[in-house]
């Protein structure tokens, strides 16, 4: 076990430290960063003293090592924008995203689970086409789009729902059903494929055959096996969430970090959105490497292969 | 030998042809993907009017369903006064032209690593794993916005960005049909006469993989498609005036309010086209491996 987590761990380091690498050279690939800060008008004097200023006029390598020993000490730089520490700008509005995120994979695996098992229960039956029916509509509804419907049906038409903010729990709900139903057939089918392998094995046709009441089995013997390769999906899907919730937030204007990522990539603020990308998927992989590790805990057979 | 009776598993075409006539969501889907496809090529031909001229004294004209539409513009207009069928036949163009370029150019990255990693294995395999636990750990829709930013928003652009960000899950799945492939009878017995590797990848390894390639390829098709649409609905996609579907959902938010039809067309179109190359993609996979289909 202690093995397999120095091993899967080295590969998050690396994962990330190439991550960052991809998210640095973004400031390089159109243009020099220096006449694009100091704007159209700028002299060529005004150019060369921001080039010096920001480091500009050295090798990449050098300007690359530089920003990630800042970046791992927790120093993304200052925003051109808000003129402010990206990393305190990040950490400001990251809460939002997450209480979002969380509300999200809650509301998904809330809908999904119920909906897989019970499929599973009767394959073939009303059920399972009608879940079956929600997943595939589900995957090709546009989420910018349902989120306009959404907004349109509850706030405009019934006044239930607030248009936009970020306020009360009452400004969670429409974004939360829009990033969450995205994840739901996913999780959906697997804890439906789960469920039918689980219920076809012989310790469950044992449990039935000693007289346990049917509940019993399906939730204390076959949900809990099942519902192992869920857990890591869900966790999956938590860190797509976090990208998706730049669509979400743009639209219901909900001031988390997707939002930010929005603002910072129409104003041209680089290091926001550098910083952005990298921590949005720094919490990918931790997310998945903790997600492996207790799936490695759980079932012996990963760890050691 | 001779006696064994003929069992019909023998030919499996006419059983091919029965199941892809029974299914019916392949159906379905195959008759709207066509249906559009053919609207986008043959758009000059059937769209009533020129999707980019504008008319500012006929604008925000309701569909021909509303009391106030006219046959004249059968969907309305815009807020230009440009007419909305015509925009809308148009713009099945460009998401079918970034749906299926992005998906070429995705899938040939994809195909590519997955093969090498699932016949080579070892040092190859593990770098492409490596490459896709990187790709998968990047936000999709966060780097897209980013890069056009930077570079500008055009057609070929989207099609470049997603072209090189969808390419996961043709290498996750072609790496692992590869896999299953790679220690067949015939895979030896080829090495064994002394076929070149480039041969046997791709005599032996590419017909054997190709059903799950065109599966993955649909499904990335309708992919694209929605985010595209989803760029261009945050102006980070296609630019004005091409009438991008994503964009003509964006141009028409602001008065969705009083005339929601500006919306629901686009959406309902996007949806409709998305839903229909996703039931293909399905059907297709149901047809040639149902093995895979949860």
């Amino acid at each position: 076990m202690f093995f397999y987590a120095f091993k899967r761990s080295l590969l998050a380091i690396l994962v990330a430290l190439t991550v960052s690498m991809i998210s640095f050279s973004l400031l390089y690939i159109s243009s020099d960063p220096a006449i694009a800060m100091a704007g159209e008008t700028a002299s060529d004097a005004d150019i060369e003293a921001i080039r010096e200023l920001y480091g500009f006029d050295r090798s990449i390598v050098v300007q690359y090592l530089d920003w990630l020993k800042k970046a791992a000490s927790g120093d993304l730089g200052k925003s051109y924008y808000f003129r402010t520490d990206v990393s305190h700008l990040i950490a400001e509005r990251l809460p939002t995203t997450m209480t979002l995120g969380l509300c999200a994979i809650i509301f998904a695996i809330g809908l999904a689970v119920p909906l897989g098992v019970a499929a599973a229960i009767r394959p073939n039956s009303i059920i399972d086409r009608v879940a079956l029916f929600l997943s595939v509509m589900g995957q090709a509804l546009p989420s910018f789009w349902f989120a306009l419907i959404l907004i349109v049906l509850f706030s405009v038409n019934l006044g239930w729902l607030p248009v936009s903010g970020s306020d009360t729990w009452l400004h969670f709900v429409m974004p939360t059903i829009v990033l969450g139903y995205y994840a739901a057939p996913a999780i959906m089918r697997l804890t439906r494929t789960g469920m039918l392998e689980v219920l076809s094995t012989d310790y469950i046709r044992t449990a039935r055959a000693k007289g346990l009441r049917p509940p019993v089995v399906l939730f204390k013997h076959a949900l809990r096996n099942a519902i192992i390769p869920v857990v890591s999906l869900a966790a999956v899907q938590f860190g797509f969430m976090l990208g998706g919730s730049i669509v979400v937030e743009t639209i219901f204007a909900l001031h988390g970090a997707g939002f930010l990522a929005w603002e910072s990539i129409t104003r041209n603020d680089l290091p926001t959105v550098q910083g952005l990308i990298l921590a949005f998927s720094l919490f990918y992989i931790i997310l998945t490497l903790i997600a492996d590790l207790i799936n490695a805990w759980l079932d012996p057979r990963i760890r050691i292969s | 030998m001779t006696n064994l009776p003929q069992t019909t598993s023998n030919n499996p075409y006419p059983a091919g042809k029965v199941r892809i006539l029974q299914h019916k969501g392949m159906m379905i889907g195959s008759l709207i993907v066509i249906f559009v496809m053919l609207l986008a090529i043959l758009a000059p031909l059937i769209a009533p009017h020129d999707p980019y001229y504008q008319d500012l004294l006929n604008r925000l004209k309701p569909p021909v369903w509303d009391t106030r539409g006219s046959w004249d513009h059968i969907l309305g207009t815009d807020h230009l006064g440009r007419d909305y069928l015509s925009r809308l036949i148009y713009g099945a163009r460009i998401s079918l032209l970034i749906g299926i370029g992005a998906a070429m150019i995705s899938g040939i990255i994809g195909t590519f690593l997955g093969v090498m990693a699932g016949y080579f294995g070892g040092r190859v395999d593990m770098v492409v794993t490596f490459l896709i636990t990187v790709r998968l750990s990047m936000p999709v829709v966060l780097v897209a916005l980013a890069v056009v930013a930077i570079v500008g928003g055009s057609l070929q652009v989207v099609i470049a960005v997603l072209g090189l960000l969808l390419w996961d899950r043709f290498a996750v799945v072609m790496r692992s049909s590869t896999l299953q492939i790679r220690s067949m009878d015939y895979i030896t017995a080829a090495r064994a006469v002394g076929c070149s590797t480039t041969r046997i990848l791709m005599t032996e390894i590419m017909p054997n993989v190709v059903n799950n390639l065109i599966v993955i390829a649909t499904l990335e098709i309708a992919h694209a498609i929605i985010l595209e649409a989803a760029l261009s609905f945050l102006g980070l996609g296609v630019q004005p005036p091409l009438p991008s579907w994503g964009l003509m959902v964006s141009e028409g938010k602001d008065m969705m309010l009083f005339e929601p039809w500006l919306i629901t067309i686009p959406g309902v179109a996007l949806f409709a086209l998305v839903l229909s190359i996703n039931l293909l993609g399905d059907g297709m996979r149901d047809v040639t491996a149902p093995e895979n289909r949860n």
